[in-house]
């Protein structure tokens, strides 16, 4: 039970800040801290091998691309005066519509969220082993899998296409 | 151990504030920094229900959804990289050619 708050507070609070900075190098890094949070609620959730992939894959592959790319561009701020000057959650104009329209989304979740009841009590046993989950992916989900595959290999030449520089090749 | 609506009620928060994220800031990385917030919220109500339910399945949706999400970030930054080489910037707004 405390756990479970110490890690939610954890991944909201780093959330909160991940967009409320404005040097996207401390965004980065507070979304990995988020990261690990969340990490621990699956651990929470009897999901140690989602717990494990979301350290390895997500905080130590992912993170570090956009790491990389932030540190390789080295444009660490929003560029205009205007952006310098106001902080980028106090602007007004569109932006506090787009905030509108996050706190409504927010009440519709809160909404359908309170009205389903407390039915939500977990039962004892979980799919907890790799083994299992293994052979589901492998049996059942044999061709989604393959699939992700083709995904892989089209988002890795689509990124070479995109991001060589041109007039070399 | 804590409820299901706990799980789903912090993952609607983190939705909500990766979704505010995306309308707020006008920089690209923290706009793609926003979605994964989103994508991550959407995992930890997989794996949520997939524990009230037994069954391993949301485990491997998560799975996918990490794969799409890696694939993302990798074409995402890419163009990221394409567009600030043009125009020096990395604010969405400079970027008006298909506006009409």
């Amino acid at each position: 039970m405390m756990a479970f708050f110490i890690f939610g507070a954890v991944a909201v609070g780093a959330s909160l800040l991940v967009i409320a900075q404005r040097n996207p190098i401390y965004s980065v890094l507070l979304l990995i801290a988020s990261f690990g949070a969340l990490s621990g609620l699956y651990v929470l959730l009897d999901a140690p091998f989602v717990a494990v992939i979301q350290i390895i894959v997500y905080a130590g592959a992912i993170m570090v691309l956009f790491l990389f790319v932030v540190m390789l561009l080295n444009a660490p701020h929003e560029d205009t005066e205007y952006d310098e000057r106001v902080h980028p959650l106090l602007r007004p104009g569109p932006m506090r519509l787009g905030a509108a329209l996050a706190l409504v989304l927010g009440a519709e979740l809160w909404w359908a969220l309170t009205r389903a009841g407390d039915s939500g009590r977990f039962p004892a046993g979980a799919v907890a082993s790799v083994r299992a989950i293994g052979q589901s992916l492998f049996t059942d989900y044999a061709f989604p899998f393959e699939v992700t595959s083709i995904l892989i290999l089209v988002a890795m030449l689509g990124a070479v296409l995109l991001a060589r520089r041109e007039g070399h090749g | 151990m804590v409820p299901l609506n706990y799980y789903l009620v912090l993952s609607a928060i983190l939705f909500v504030i990766g979704a505010a994220g995306v309308f707020v800031r006008r920089n690209l990385i923290t706009i793609l920094l926003s979605v994964e917030i989103m994508l991550n919220a959407v995992n930890l109500t997989f794996v949520a229900f997939g524990r009230a339910l037994g069954s391993g399945d949301g485990q491997i949706i998560v799975f996918f959804v990490m794969t799409v999400a890696a694939a993302e970030a990798a074409v995402g930054l890419a163009i990221v990289i394409a567009m600030f080489r043009h125009r020096e910037s990395l604010n969405p707004d400079t970027w008006t050619a298909l506006r009409w």
